[in-house]
């Protein structure tokens, strides 16, 4: 310290009733960024409103649900009609989609809501300089970035699941089993890896792009194509390979089956939605076509949980994979980045 | 300079083709206060980055407290605090709270933090409004909550790029005043870059002025303008009551003197020139003629004109250097005009 005398008058009233709650140590300049980031996003305006968004079409989804819930666990032919809560939030009349294909398409807006103006904003308020003069790492300012949005999103998915629960039993009176929470809580970590996805490839957009509208447009845009455009190219794609003469030979309708399936399984939304499936209806025994052999003999009931996470273990790898290399960009992009205003 | 805590050696970075610092070498020593002059786009926030480590030079070393900025950035950060020239805050957060997030930063203990922040933001003088949002601070307190950002974390040495930028002219003498105390009192290292040549020269202990990305030359006030006007480097105005007389035994006692070069008349004004500090004596052999003096100005060459001479040189040695000596031109002729 350089001149102790500065600092001494404050020291004797303040410090001598902190040593009594013992000395607490400096928390990392990371725990701090990451702090301050949750914070900014929960006072967020945007972050209010898609909060909104998201409470009310999951009580919307969850209300279309509740009034067919009887009918669905009465439904003797399903065999996941005793999992009176993933029945909750998979069942639907037609009239709302159920909340999970909700969240495959509201889900990026929440990531790129929370991403998109992570790093420009900052260079361009002025603060990216003042922050990068302090004695920190930098790919630290671009994690707590990613961990501060991604906190907000696990707490958000975890408390509407957790209400969901909650409001169950009171409805309905039946207790949750072990294996339908793991199950449900298997979903929620699906739900935040997929917003992940997307955050990431938004802090990639706002590193990328100078001006903010820009990275968000370019975010919004790619959103769109997986959502809208993707499936259609991938339709054109198909028609132009199948040859349009007769019938095919099962071997060659099961390659072109599983080419369409690879095709649309590029897209993150649809790595998403084949998992959620899967773990909120345990009966799915396999994501591609099954063969007659093979469903020989298979009795039509629920799989045990290890099995239905081994039907999405892929599903998982690949959105991981592509959120690692969306971060691993931003980082590379930003590390060699000369910062000045 | 035995112990220089700044040392850039043969520093260099080129952008493409172009080179934005050009081989600079530079020792900056404990508890100096150096202004790093230039016109905009010499050079000078480059170089800054550079001894920040934000940018990586082309060839050359910036070494600060003996550690290579480039390879060790963070070590060099801890003991150097920089005030960027447009400096941006969290807007939705008060002063106080923008301060104490950098003192969060630094690793500064929580317990000690909020005396410290308090402490720091009555030295810069925002004790009154250090729980306004910093959206309703003005540029100048906006200027001056950057130091207390600087200062909170006590660094040895600090690096104010362009300070005075958009300040009115009392908050410039108030701001700079605060930096030269606050650099006596606590032995700073302080590195001032700014296009404004009075107040680097109220300020600082020795100069250095870059164009071009090149450092031309450095040294204090004195010593630079002894070299650059040579001979003629005191001169004194003396004016009278009356018309001073265009001849008489006075200017020939004057002129007498081994030391003076060259007087010129003016009406009531007389200016001399000289190598060596005679005030007193002209003064004096003035009195004695029974002349009414009623004022005498020794005239110091200032950064104006050191700068300009420089230019002058610099020119006859490179015109290719188009875009820095246009903009040099430029703002200089402004100066002058004004």
């Amino acid at each position: 310290m350089e001149s102790p005398l500065v600092y001494f008058k404050g020291l004797f009233s303040k410090g001598i009733t902190h040593k009594g709650l013992g000395q607490q140590k400096a928390e990392s300049p990371f725990r701090a960024m990451t702090r301050k980031e949750a914070g900014d996003h929960v006072r967020s305006w945007r972050f209010i409103v898609m909060l909104i968004l998201i409470a009310l079409t999951f009580l919307g989804a969850l209300y279309v649900s509740l009034s067919n819930i009887s009918a669905a666990t009465a439904n003797i032919n399903d065999p996941d009609r005793l999992f009176v809560y993933l029945k909750l939030l998979t069942t639907s009349d037609g009239t709302l989609p159920t909340f999970h294909v909700f969240i495959s398409f509201l889900g990026p807006l929440l990531g790129i809501a929370l991403g998109f103006d992570a790093i420009n904003s900052e260079q361009n308020n002025g603060t990216l300089t003042r922050l990068m003069a302090q004695p920190i790492y930098r790919d630290n300012v671009l994690l707590a970035k990613f961990c501060g949005a991604l906190i907000v999103v696990s707490v958000l998915f975890l408390c509407l699941v957790l209400l969901m629960i909650g409001g169950g039993m009171m409805i309905t009176g039946v207790l949750v089993e072990p294996g339908e929470l793991l199950r449900i809580l298997g979903f929620v970590a699906m739900s935040i890896l997929y917003v992940g996805f997307w955050l990431s490839l938004a802090i990639l957009l706002s590193v990328r792009f100078r001006n903010a509208a820009t990275s968000a447009l370019a975010a919004i845009g790619i959103w769109l194509f997986f959502t809208v455009f993707y499936r259609i190219i991938v339709n054109l794609i198909m028609s132009a390979v199948l040859p349009s003469s007769g019938p095919l030979p099962p071997e060659d309708l099961l390659s072109y089956n599983n080419l369409l399936l690879f095709l649309l399984r590029l897209a993150p939304s649809q790595l998403y939605t084949d998992a959620a499936t899967t773990l909120l209806m345990p009966s799915v025994r396999s994501l591609g076509p099954l063969t007659m052999e093979q469903m020989a003999g298979a009795i039509p009931s629920p799989l045990p949980l290890k099995e239905s996470l081994m039907i999405v273990w892929p599903q998982v790898t690949g959105l991981l994979a592509a959120t690692t290399v969306c971060f691993a960009l931003a980082y590379y992009l930003f590390m060699r980045r000369e910062i000045r205003t | 300079m035995e112990n220089p805590i700044i040392e850039l050696e043969g520093l260099t970075k080129s952008y493409g083709s172009a080179k934005a610092v050009d081989n600079l070498s530079l020792k900056i020593s404990r508890g100096e206060i150096f202004g790093l002059l230039g016109p905009n786009g010499a050079g000078k926030t480059t170089t800054i980055l550079m001894m920040l480590g934000l940018t990586e030079p082309t060839a050359g070393l910036a070494r600060v407290c003996g550690v290579d900025a480039s390879s060790n950035p963070i070590a060099v950060k801890r003991k150097l605090g920089y005030m960027p020239d447009s400096m941006g805050f969290y807007d939705d957060m008060t002063a106080l709270e923008n301060l104490m997030y950098i003192g969060r930063l630094n690793r500064i203990e929580e317990h000690e933090l909020i005396t410290r922040a308090h402490k720091t933001m009555e030295i810069v003088g925002l004790g009154e409004e250090m729980h306004k949002k910093t959206s309703a601070y003005s540029r100048g307190m906006k200027q001056r909550l950057g130091l207390a950002d600087v200062l909170i974390r006590e660094p040895e040495i600090i690096i104010l790029d362009e300070p005075t930028l958009g300040i009115d002219p009392s908050g410039i003498k108030e701001f700079l005043s605060l930096i030269r105390r606050l650099s006596k009192q606590q032995g700073l290292t302080v590195l001032l870059s700014s296009h404004h040549l009075h107040q680097v020269q109220q300020v600082c202990d020795r100069v250095g002025i870059f164009v071009g990305g090149r450092l031309l030359v450095e040294g204090d006030m004195e010593t630079l303008s002894r070299n650059l006007f040579g001979e003629e480097s005191y001169v004194l105005q003396i004016s009278f009551r009356e018309p001073a007389p265009p001849s008489g035994e006075h200017i020939e006692a004057l002129k007498a003197l081994d030391v003076v070069k060259q007087i010129t008349i003016d009406k009531n004004l007389v200016e001399v020139s000289c190598s060596e500090d005679i005030t007193p004596d002209v003064v004096r052999l003035f009195v004695q003629k029974g002349l009414n003096i009623t004022g005498v100005r020794k005239k110091e060459f200032g950064l104006d004109e050191i700068y300009h001479r420089y230019f002058e040189n610099n020119q006859k040695n490179n015109i290719s250097n188009g875009k820095s000596a246009g903009l040099f031109q430029r703002s200089f002729f402004k100066r002058n005009n004004a």
